[in-house]
């Protein structure tokens, strides 16, 4: 194992109330990065947070932190001094904001002057320092969760993990809230387990995706790997079909931007900024195929594709196209018989501007 | 009606003039049933939470028989308790029949299940994630049940005054293991029993108001605490 990695465990099975509910034979959480958890309810994903943070014990199998085999009572005392959970539910004291994100420092037995000074700049990091004297019953949702991760942050843990921690929230808060949480990990570099069913958040927030069903890990990966590359029909089911591809905002304005994407520029709608790292997402129905230019179309994005897979699902097919980057499409069966479409074969591969899903992503 | 008239009259006599034979009675109560709360507290909270906390074969079993004591009759508290410091029983030696220290006894065989019985279902009912949620951020096991418990102080004080009230207004085991010795034994409850019976209906009725307030008294304060304002 090398040191860039954080947690590792080894031929896990864990086991409740006699049916099996994790079975991983191997399982790595890279340091610093942000690791995304995706699967349907009841695919083990808690289970596994819940695990990492020493809190479950698995019936088989071995777990490594910083190197070190977890094994007595005093290692997991380590492991869980160095993890810190969020839950779904904030699962705050009936106490105030200060004594709810004190507590963690409080278990350490810390001073009190650092405790305040640690306190305080964890309300600062989620901007919540004039909460501090409310009592955390009186807040808002968004509110609260904040306060629950300014909690888990004050502790200042060597991993973070959180258990569907955006699902409660009003679109405005979780929106604000992902952004905020975003730039919190890059700048402390804390490595971050996230268990999300969300393809958006997933894609704005995590470097790596681990997908699972079953108690089973089916496929890890960098996201733009699973999401483009899932290698079995239940990853690609459960990420959906879109391609996702990773690019550069070259240039934007008037809310028009154009995004180098593998060297080739793909025109799209929105405002970020120049030089961000984006990704850009398009559903197959939205790409056209053709064999030939049809004069001037509408569509501000044309590309010269080879036909790489050709799948015929039902009613239609689903083609994998390569215009220097990959791009699924799905075309009609008379479409596909008018075209001639071969694979192997070059095709004209077109969608609007308009069609173009842009997602911000990490750096 | 002129009876009970009579009666008030009489209380408001017996209380403003301080009577310190009733003082005596009142402050005994107050002491047998506050001592016995106290213990019944220690005993019930930490029993209770333990019960709230571990998962074990039975434990159903145990939580009906809590609740099944919660509702556990004086009288029968009174008779065993007076089997077992009788002379000839197996804590004959210590010699406590028919004194204050007996009643302390007795009553807090009677609040114990009550405050066990709430502590209980006060621990059970935080949301389980919490425990996870306070082990995550580094709390040892005590640490952990510390903040349980605090987190459940509103329904824990219920329990004290379900406790409390419980007691001080119980007089069979009172009677049969204090028997109601003048200035030495007799509590609120016991002397109305036996000013009722004399047909001092006018003392009987002021004892009864006096107790009245009492458990009024003590249950103001306690909501006082309960009640405290958070922090805003």
């Amino acid at each position: 194992m090398n040191s860039e990695t954080l947690m590792k465990i080894e031929n896990i099975i864990l086991q409740r109330g006699g049916a099996t509910v994790l079975d991983i034979p191997e399982f790595q959480v890279p340091r610093g990065r942000i690791l995304a958890l995706i699967g349907p309810n009841g695919a083990g994903k808690s289970t596994l947070l819940l695990m990492l943070a020493g809190l479950l014990k698995p019936q088989q199998g071995k777990m490594y932190f910083q190197g070190q085999l977890v094994e007595s009572r005093a290692d997991l005392a380590i492991l869980r001094h160095n993890a810190a959970v969020v839950f779904q539910e904030p699962l705050l004291l009936n106490n105030s904001v200060f004594e709810n994100v004190a507590l963690g420092l409080k278990f350490r037995r810390l001073k009190h002057e650092e405790i305040r000074t640690k306190v305080q700049s964890a309300l600062d990091y989620f901007g919540i320092s004039q909460l501090a004297k409310r009592s955390a019953k009186t807040l808002s949702g968004g509110e609260a969760k904040r306060v629950s991760l300014a909690r888990a942050f004050a502790i200042k843990p060597q991993i973070i993990l959180l258990d569907e921690a955006f699902n409660s929230l009003d679109p405005p808060s979780r929106e604000t809230i992902i952004d905020d949480l975003k730039q919190i990990l890059e700048e402390t570099k804390i490595t971050a387990v996230l268990a999300l069913h969300d393809r958006e958040e997933t894609l704005r927030l995590a470097q790596d995706v681990s997908v699972m069903n079953d108690g089973k890990i089916v496929q890890s990966g960098t996201t733009a790997e699973i999401f483009n590359q899932p290698d079995s029909e239940f990853v690609a089911n459960f990420v959906g079909t879109e391609s996702i591809l990773e690019g550069t905002v070259n240039s934007s304005s008037d809310g028009h931007m154009v995004i180098a994407v593998n060297g080739k520029q793909i025109e799209a709608v929105g405002d970020c900024s120049i030089g961000q790292k984006v990704y850009c997402c398009l559903r197959p129905e939205n790409v056209t195929v053709s064999n030939y230019t049809q004069g001037k179309i509408s569509a501000r994005n044309i590309f010269e594709a080879k036909v790489s897979k050709i799948i015929h699902q039902g009613f239609f097919y689903k083609l994998t196209l390569d215009c220097g980057f990959p791009l699924v499409a799905y075309i009609t069966i008379p479409s596909y018989e008018d075209l001639g479409i071969a694979k192997g074969g070059m095709v004209i591969a077109s969608f609007k501007a308009t069609a173009v899903h842009v997602i911000g992503r990490k750096k | 009606m002129e009876l009970i008239v009579q009666g008030i009259i009489k209380a408001f006599e017996l209380i403003i003039s301080f009577d310190p034979e009733v003082l005596g009675i009142t402050w005994l109560s107050l002491k047998i049933s506050g001592t016995a709360t106290l213990i019944s507290l220690f005993i019930g909270v930490s029993i209770g939470t333990a019960v709230a906390l571990t998962n074990f074969y039975g434990k159903r079993l145990v939580i009906s028989l809590i609740n099944t004591g919660m509702g556990l009759p004086p009288v029968v508290v009174g008779l065993f308790v007076t089997i077992l410091v009788w002379r000839n029983g197996p804590l004959g030696f210590l010699e406590i029949l028919y004194t204050p220290s007996a009643m302390i006894i007795a009553q807090a065989i009677i609040a114990t299940p009550i405050v066990m019985g709430i502590s209980l279902a006060a621990i059970q009912n935080l949301s389980p994630n919490l425990r996870l949620q306070i082990l995550s951020l580094g709390a040892s096991r005590l640490q952990m049940v510390w903040v349980l418990i605090k987190e459940a102080r509103l329904p824990l004080l219920a329990a004290v005054m379900a406790g409390f009230g419980g007691v001080i207004s119980e007089v069979g085991a009172s009677i049969m293991v204090g028997g109601n010795i003048k200035g030495y034994s007799r509590v609120l409850t016991t002397a109305t029993v036996m000013e009722t019976g004399k047909g001092n209906f006018d003392v009987a009725i002021a004892l009864g108001i006096i107790l009245l307030l009492l458990a009024f008294l003590v249950n103001l304060i306690l909501t006082q605490i309960q009640q405290r304002q958070n922090p805003r």
